[in-house]
């Protein structure tokens, strides 16, 4: 089973303590009113999906329930890091 | 092509089996064809297969990344029904299965689809009103579907436990006869024989790494590894790496690819007569003509290109067929395998045209597309055959996430996600 780093509870806990909640780093619009079909259809739907390093949300549900991110390889399942949300993926620059 | 005949077979006993030709001898690509498919699964290989054979298009190629029915068509569990709640959905399902009729025929190749009825377990009200919902909108659609009650279904699955007190208790369950199982190797193989007799050239071990576009958008050929090959046309049927396809011809889609797991027991004698289902404790079984017990749960939970999953996505599926089956309780399990399934936002597949002119796409079936193969194949060929969508697929197209027209099967719980 795949352990996974809380990095509230900095801890390394089993998988299943957690839930799993989809890519990350996808704000909701600023004036939803403003968009147009196009953008809603990739607001909502469109996603990377890519092969490698995948940064997503995860839940520590069982523990302290806080939801955090991670950047995780969707090739060999390897977490690479997680971090607290509302910081930026590792290694963009900002 | 030599035919499979039981004359023939009697003759080739005589000769020591040496006088059948290889099914499908390996191609080096031409320069260029009228149509190339990515993806040599069920899917691809009998779009091929529909193309040469229905629309008299035989310049073709099927170029594969790994080896012919190596991704989801040999990992999946060979469910077939189409007791899906919403009209498209029934239309586009049942298609398939009113073709899994009569394929063995046509492609004088058995792929042993049998009938053996899918029996989808009800185990609280809301499952009872769901099922019969589900039954009533299937009958209007002309697809089979029939309520049990548990004493029926015990009739019809004997392992199945239907005491009062048990942890699932089983208050009924809906049926669809015609649903059953096929052998999934054979479906490629037979679609990959009769494509291959009629002409197309099938390619594997050859990973495409890019797709040409020319001046005005329109597809030119696509970059493999074995070099560049023309084609004006090219349907897309690669399953879980549809989106990395897509990518390269510059279009990204809604989808998001999961591992879907599955695993078999040793094998034992026949014991178990149809497929059983339960979406409520998420678990399905049926037993293979091998003898093994075939049986499956929903995706793991991220998303994954690992075509492995996790194990305790096992634990949960073994622990609710062993309260459902205590009989199977000491049963060894053989082998556990993944898959990776493309998932749409509503569940429902992708069979269109793309904004890229010459660019087909047949995705999206998520955990439920080896049910589909003979249909989503004749599909897939039509609309490039046609350069448009048949009725039946024109409501998969790509328009609906950007116009709302949702064809949402998730939300109708006719499929164990």
């Amino acid at each position: 089973m795949i352990l996974i780093h809380c990095p509230y509870c900095e801890e390394d806990r089993p998988e299943v303590e957690f839930t799993y909640g989809g890519e990350a780093h996808i704000a909701r619009p600023a004036d939803p009113a403003a968009l147009n079909d196009r953008e809603w259809e990739t607001y909502l739907y469109i996603r990377r999906n890519p092969r490698g390093p995948h940064a997503e949300r995860w839940r520590h549900a069982h523990g302290c329930a806080r939801f955090f991110n991670a950047v995780r390889d969707t090739v060999t399942d390897r977490f690479e890091v997680t971090y607290k949300t509302g910081e930026a993926r590792p290694g963009d620059a900002k | 092509m030599k035919r499979f005949s039981g004359l023939n077979l009697f003759a080739e006993a005589f000769n020591g089996h040496k006088g059948w030709p290889e099914h499908w001898p390996d191609k080096a690509p031409k320069a260029a064809y009228d149509v190339i498919i990515i993806g040599a699964g069920g899917h691809g290989l009998g779009a091929a297969y529909y193309l040469a054979a229905k629309y008299g298009i035989t310049n073709v190629a099927v170029i594969e990344k790994g080896w012919l029915g190596g991704g989801n068509a040999g990992r999946n569990t060979t469910i077939i029904r189409s007791n899906y709640l919403y009209d498209e959905s029934a239309h586009l399902y049942d298609h398939a299965v009113k073709m899994w009729d009569g394929l063995s025929q046509e492609l004088n190749y058995n792929v042993m689809y049998s009938k053996r009825g899918v029996l989808m377990l009800a185990h609280n009200v809301h499952d009872i009103q769901s099922f019969k919902r589900h039954i009533h909108a299937n009958r209007l659609n002309g697809v089979d579907n029939e309520w049990l009650t548990a004493e029926q279904c015990k009739a019809y699955c004997p392992p199945l436990d239907i005491a009062a007190n048990a942890r699932h208790p089983v208050l009924g369950g809906a049926l669809q006869r015609r649903g059953g199982t096929a052998r999934h190797d054979s479906v490629a193989w037979g679609y990959a024989r009769g494509a291959v007799a009629r002409g197309v050239d099938i390619i594997q071990n050859c990973a495409v790494t890019g797709i040409r576009r020319g001046p005005d958008g329109a597809v030119l050929g696509v970059e493999t590894e074995k070099g560049f090959i023309g084609a004006k046309k090219i349907g897309v049927s690669a399953a879980g790496s549809t989106s990395l396809v897509m990518r390269m011809a510059g279009l990204d889609f809604p989808l998001e690819s999961y591992p879907l797991q599955a695993l078999v027991s040793e094998p034992v004698k026949p014991i178990f007569p149809c497929v059983v289902m339960s979406n409520t404790v998420h678990a399905y079984i049926s037993q293979s003509d091998k003898g093994e017990l075939v049986i499956g749960a929903g995706t793991d939970a991220y998303v994954s290109y690992s075509q492995r999953g996790a194990l305790h996505i096992i634990e949960h599926t073994l622990a609710a067929i062993c309260e459902i089956f205590p009989i199977f309780t000491r049963m060894r399990m053989l082998r556990t395998w993944g898959g990776i399934v493309d998932v749409t936002p509503d569940r429902s597949p992708i069979l269109a045209k793309t904004p890229v002119p010459g660019l087909y796409v047949n995705c999206g079936w998520g955990t439920g597309g080896f049910k589909a193969t003979p249909g989503a194949a004749d599909l897939l060929a039509h609309t490039i055959a046609h350069d448009a969508p048949h009725a039946i697929n024109a409501p998969f197209n790509l328009d609906r996430f950007r116009n709302g027209r949702l064809i949402d099967e998730a939300a109708a719980a006719a499929v164990a996600h």
